[in-house]
């Protein structure tokens, strides 16, 4: 039994919290409580790869590209740390190299996403009638095509640099998010805040700014990290077709592609990047489904 | 009926736009398909002007697109300037294929995933529903060519229970064929499975707090007759819903799936055809799957007013 500091010391000051103070039980609230030890280990790996994928250059590390025929199809932990490929090539420095091009995919097709998709839901959901009808219409005929179809009639058409991957992903991504911005969008508008505006005579576009906006974004926020999971999926997909990044450039997906050939003699080729990829998908969806969950709570709280 | 006939003008609508996008996307490519098909260097361009007027490329877009689809319309996609074939017969040669893979696959991960969720969601919070949403979990972190490769890993190199590769048709012999079939099924089957597990698990448990349920306990039905009987069926409406939505992701599984078992299926010749830029097959093969999944999935619409009267009345 302890009972709180200030009622055990009455003569004291009442406690002023600062500033600083409150940022941090105000992070305390949001991150504290919950998530136990398999989210915090998830974020961990997360930042691992994000900071493999910075600083890939300047890590100690051997030319991923450098083929070692002395090397070939060697096991981790010989003569590579996790072995080498069918050329001889460093899987683990690959790996690294490699996360850059998910990393970058990743955050570049979802925010692309979420740009398009998340302001034309929104309009769509604000300004309703004959736009709504419009862009529904489209979002509609970009989803009667399954996604690898539409893709790879992207790729086809706009090529297969880094940017142009990334475009072709994000544009996949546009339905979503303008359907979840929407439907935010619907319910958000017919609160009694975004009437007094209108009475007050704020314009069109501070309403949607001031009012709409910051009350739509954390549902469509909190949709970004399973999307950025289903992102890397979707490109690594791509790059085990081959049509994904052109072929110098290390991908996951071009990875296990490779080691597909040599299953039969040396999995760890196939076996070390198909784990990596694993347990970055499966990080980005179990964070990302606890926030959501956590910030639905918040919400609802409201 | 009545719904049918207001869904009809949006069906047609889509259908007809769906088309459009496709002739457009393809015929926007870069690249001059006469080119192509004469080959890049040392032609002379009487030759390359004289095949585009033979494949009509020298007419206006809007003309062509209605051409084309004036033929698509009587079962006729153009030959591919490439193989010769054309571009239907080379679809129909390969549908079987993909067709009994995508029934499979959507058949396997139905049989696994119904008696999972309902085991799930009838211990909900348990040790044993941890296991199956966790197993769910890790399964949707998994890209279906990741799966296909460790299937073939273990049943096909390790164990030599089915074939790494290859297809058998059932003409040839239905055991052989099924064998083929299995692993590449089974690759498509674990995806769509963790997302059909987890959608039924948490409509089910809505389901089991509603009142009837509760009426059906208080007479005293056993359990497994109350999961079966009142709680999947109400339940199953946004299954069904799903399973004609997934499809698109079936479609997309299949084209990997064949390309690495080397199944000759519709997915692959896609593949293929854009490999070799072989545009009108590219332009065929997807207007043809797109027709398909929004026409199926347009059915599916129709059963579920059919099965869900308030479906039916509200709109």
């Amino acid at each position: 039994m302890t009972l709180p500091a200030e009622k055990t010391k009455p003569n004291q000051q009442p406690h002023i919290p600062s500033r600083a103070q409150n940022f941090a039980r105000a992070l305390q609230q949001v991150f504290g409580r919950g998530f136990g030890p398999g989210f915090w280990l998830c974020v961990l790996w997360l930042l691992v790869v994000i900071l493999a994928a910075v600083f890939a250059n300047w890590l100690p590390l051997r030319d991923p590209l450098d083929p070692v025929i002395a090397n070939r199809l060697s096991a981790p932990l010989t003569s590579n740390v996790l072995g080498a490929d069918g050329l001889g090539r460093d899987i683990l420095s690959r790996l690294v190299h490699g996360s850059r091009v998910s990393v970058v995919i990743s955050l570049t097709a979802v925010s692309i996403g979420m740009l398009i998709g998340g302001s034309l839901g929104v309009m769509a959901g604000y300004f309703r009638g004959n736009f709504e009808r419009g862009v529904m219409a489209v979002l509609d005929i970009i989803l009667a095509f399954p996604w690898l179809v539409l893709l790879l009639a992207l790729v086809t058409f706009i090529g297969q640099s880094l940017f142009a991957i990334a475009v072709a992903i994000g544009f996949l991504w546009i339905p979503a998010y303008a359907r979840v911005a929407r439907a935010n969008t619907l319910a958000v508008v017919q609160r009694e805040y975004v009437l007094a505006a209108r009475a007050l005579g704020a314009s069109t576009q501070r309403i949607l700014l001031r009012e709409v906006l910051p009350n739509v974004i954390l549902p469509v926020l909190a949709y970004g990290l399973v999307a950025m999971g289903l992102v890397i999926i979707v490109e690594s997909a791509l790059a085990f077709l081959g049509l994904s990044v052109e072929a110098p450039q290390p991908t996951w997906g071009g990875m296990i592609a490779e080691g597909k050939r040599h299953l039969a003699t040396a999995v760890h080729v196939a076996l070390v990047p198909s784990i990596t990829m694993f347990l970055t998908v499966l990080s980005l969806n179990f964070v990302g489904d606890r926030l959501r969950s956590h910030f639905d709570v918040k919400e609802s709280n409201l | 009926m009545k719904l049918l006939l207001k869904k009809i003008p949006w069906l047609i609508g889509t259908l007809l736009a769906v088309s459009f996008f496709t002739f457009m996307l393809v015929s926007l490519l870069p690249g001059d398909p006469a080119v192509m098909i004469l080959g890049a260097g040392g032609v002379s361009p009487e030759a390359v002007a004289a095949l585009r007027e033979e494949l009509g490329l020298d007419r206006p877009l809007l003309v062509r697109y209605f051409e084309w689809l004036g033929n698509a319309l009587s079962g006729d996609l153009g030959r591919s300037p490439m193989t010769g074939q054309a571009v239907m017969d080379a679809i129909m040669a390969r549908l079987p294929v993909t067709v009994q893979l995508g029934v499979m696959a959507i058949v396997i991960a139905l049989v696994l995933a119904i008696p999972l969720a309902m085991l799930s969601a009838y211990y909900a919070g348990s040790g044993l529903d941890r296991v199956i949403s966790g197993a769910g979990f890790a399964l949707m972190s998994v890209p279906g060519f990741m799966m296909a490769i460790f299937l073939i890993l273990i049943f096909a190199v390790n164990l030599g229970w089915f074939p790494a590769t290859g297809w058998i048709p059932v003409s040839v012999s239905p055991g052989a064929n099924l064998r083929s079939a299995l692993l590449p099924a089974l690759s498509l089957a674990m995806i769509e499975l963790a997302l059909y597990m987890r959608l039924l698990r948490t409509d089910l448990i809505g389901t089991l707090q509603q009142d009837f349920i509760m009426l059906a306990r208080a007479k005293g039905l056993p359990s497994w007759r109350i999961m079966l009987h009142h709680a999947l069926k109400p339940s199953s409406f946004s299954l069904l819903t799903v399973v004609g939505l997934q499809l698109g992701g079936v479609i997309s599984g299949a084209i990997i799936v064949e390309e690495i078992f080397a199944l000759p299926g519709v997915g692959r010749l896609l593949y293929q055809s854009i490999l070799q830029r072989d545009l009108l097959m590219v332009q065929g093969i997807v207007l043809f799957i797109a027709t398909a999944y929004v026409l199926v999935n347009f059915l599916v619409d129709m059963c579920y007013s059919l099965l869900d009267p308030r479906v039916r009345y509200s709109d």
